[in-house]
């Protein structure tokens, strides 16, 4: 009989270490490939980063006939319509996290309200870009009509709106989640010294979550940045430096998605892949400033 | 005990980096080479312009031979880098490999044309059916210089039509494609300001205009917009029944876009190597927007593992695409090779060698 415990045993010992090595082996394996990610962007752009170098970022004509590749008309396009969005979802974002994470905490509204909002997060991107295309464009056309500006309906502040939907789930359900970590002892003195719920809210919600707001924020920044389907659709695509927020423009990511397939020829292509390489690194330093500043909060 | 741990963190990072290099140098230095035995499927990719034509040649061919086509529809750039990295027995492109692309492989590729395609100008004005153009007032309305409906230029080409008072919202495509290339291929021929500035491409850097993506986001964006004009497929405007402008060709007629003018406008004499521009075609009936589409093949058969039967195999699936699959252009709408290409296309598939040995007599 003790052999075969000792079998047992050595059984389960064998079982427990494999398990183990086998969630090792894929949590590596998922490091290695964003490894790999990184290097193969950076091999693949090195000629383009040789032959253009710092231009790159301040040039401002995009001409793949002429061989000229200056991103910044991409940069800023990809900068203004992310803040635009931000700008116009933090005030939603932050309405809606203090409305589940104080107002409503619990209940069927609550589990309503967090689930559509759950909802908006898994819409595929596309989606939001045909609903943009058919219901947005034209309403953006006719403000520009009565504002006497080019009525194209696609641009800048299209795009920004649709971006603005799209990132309202990442930070809200960071804000209530943040909002729910104010200790309730904090809010209870409030309480008893007389404030009112709203002074609460702005005397120690506000105050005690705003790093963590301003994660939340971040890391939907981070989620704009990179959006490409439904931006590429509203944009308008001109490669043209924007004059205004109604100004058809283009983002980083939604050039590499339109030209990337027909893109021969070395510069072009990896002028494209560097491209690639600078919006990775950005929203990896991006998300890594947001979670540091995510980690702190909790910690605190 | 704190440095041991630390130490042990940095042996982890080993493999990892390791890992990362074995995965990068891999996906770049790992060109797959897909072997295929005997004669049972052929491999190609390319151009997206043939592909409902090609899918149905494909198929009667299956039908016919029990050998199966896979073809691969991932753009004319994907079509070129693929045959040039050997993974597929024929490329597909709309525009001709250039100069410096053909250098660019690692051994002679023959061009076979086995359709045209053509571009159409299509609008979106209220109450204004059919309009005429000619090259010049195109590239011009394309260079942003031409910006109202009513600019003299269109009214005298349009002598009669009551044209509106309305700014001209140019829409052109947003991805890299065959389309816009011969667009800018004929605008280069018509316009020397266009020749210079933008030029001739996939992608251009457009002086005006939005960018929309494919065909089908042109003519979404079109029908959106009034008082819009861009360029699509011929094929995509006749089958979604799009308004579509006549076009003065070099000899001084206005041209309808259709099959017949489009096959017309290809009867030209063509280069050994056919790699040829028809835009702004000489043929008195041609419509001047046309173009060939290609079937690329390595001139020499033998090289690396493939067999003669497989590269027989594909020279028997071109041959008949030449004859027997032209017959089946027309009903989708695509323009069939004129007699002048057939013949030229026979003469460049005869010159492709197995060993030395042509692999169609």
């Amino acid at each position: 009989m003790p052999n075969t415990s000792i079998k047992r045993i050595r059984l389960i010992n064998f079982t427990e270490s494999a398990f183990k090595k086998i969630l090792l082996l894929s949590a590596i394996t998922i490091v290695v490939l964003l490894f790999a990610i990184f290097l193969t962007l950076l091999v693949s752009s090195l000629p383009s980063i040789k032959t253009i170098g710092i231009s790159f970022f301040y040039g401002k004509t995009w001409d793949p006939v002429s061989d000229k590749y200056g991103a910044m008309p991409f940069l800023i396009g990809t900068l203004l319509t992310s803040l635009l969005a931000l700008i116009i979802a933090t005030p939603f974002s932050l309405a809606v996290g203090l409305f589940l994470g104080e107002y409503y905490r619990k209940g069927i509204i609550s589990t309503v309200f967090r689930n559509i909002i759950d909802l908006l997060a898994a819409i595929p991107s596309v989606i939001y870009g045909f609903w943009g295309l058919f219901v947005l464009v034209p309403l953006v056309r006719s403000i520009e009509t009565s504002l006497g500006v080019a009525p194209y309906g696609v641009g800048i502040l299209t795009s920004a709106t649709i971006l603005s939907i799209m990132i309202i789930p990442y930070s809200v359900s960071l804000t209530v989640q943040v909002i729910s970590l104010v200790p309730s002892s904090l809010k209870e003195a409030a309480y008893s010294l007389g404030a009112t719920k709203f002074e609460v809210i702005r005397t120690v919600i506000l105050p005690y979550t705003k790093s963590g707001i301003f994660a939340g924020i971040l890391l939907s920044l981070g989620r704009a940045l990179g959006e490409t389907m439904a931006v590429t659709m509203l944009i308008g695509n001109s490669a043209n430096l924007p004059t205004g927020i109604f100004s058809p423009s283009n983002t980083m990511a939604s050039v590499i998605a339109n030209e990337f397939t027909e893109a021969t020829g070395g510069v072009y292509l990896s002028a494209l892949i560097e491209m690639g390489l600078f919006l990775f690194l950005v929203t990896t330093l991006i998300n890594v400033i947001g979670r540091s500043i995510i980690k702190r909060f909790s910690i605190d | 005990m704190k440095k041991n741990k630390s130490t042990n963190k940095a042996l982890y990072l080993v493999p990892v980096l390791v890992g990362a290099m074995v995965l990068t140098s891999w996906t770049t230095l790992n060109k797959a080479k897909v072997v295929v035995d005997g004669v049972k499927e052929i491999l190609g990719a390319g151009a997206t312009f043939p592909f409902p034509y090609y899918s149905k040649l494909f198929d009667e061919y299956n039908k016919k031979t029990g050998v199966k086509v896979n073809y691969q529809s991932i753009g004319s750039g994907g079509g070129i880098k693929q045959l040039q990295a050997k993974t597929v027995d024929f490329g597909a492109s709309d525009a001709p490999m250039s100069d410096d692309e053909m250098k660019a492989s690692p051994g002679p590729i023959v061009h076979i044309p086995t359709c045209l395609g053509a571009d159409v100008i299509t609008y979106n004005l209220p109450g204004v059916a059919t309009l005429k153009f000619s090259g010049d007032v195109v590239a011009d309305i394309f260079l942003g210089k031409i910006t109202k409906w009513n600019d003299k230029r269109l009214m005298d080409l349009n002598a009669g039509v009551k044209l509106p008072d309305m700014a001209i919202s140019v829409i052109h495509r947003s991805d890299g494609s065959g389309t816009t290339y011969i667009f800018s291929d004929y605008l280069s021929k018509v316009s020397p300001v266009w020749k210079t500035k933008p030029g001739k491409g996939k992608s251009l850097d457009w002086p005006t205009g939005l960018g929309a993506k494919g065909n089908e986001g042109v003519s979404g964006m079109i029908k959106q917009t009034p008082g819009s004009i861009g360029y699509v497929e011929l094929i995509y405007a006749i089958e979604n029944k799009m308004p579509v402008g006549k076009l003065k060709n070099k000899s001084g007629n206005f041209i309808d876009a259709s099959i017949q003018s489009v096959t017309a406008a290809g009867n030209v004499q063509l280069p050994p190597d056919t790699r040829v521009s028809i835009t702004d075609t000489d043929v008195k009936d041609g419509y001047p927007i046309s173009s060939f589409t290609y079937l690329l093949v390595y001139k020499t058969q033998n090289y690396d593992t493939r067999t003669e039967a497989q590269a027989k195999g594909t020279m028997d699936l071109i041959w008949w695409v030449l004859h027997d699959g032209q017959k089946l252009a027309s009903p989708l709408n695509y323009a069939p090779l004129p007699a002048a290409a057939v013949k030229a296309a026979e003469a460049n598939a005869k010159s492709i060698m197995f060993n030395n040995k042509a692999l169609i007599k």
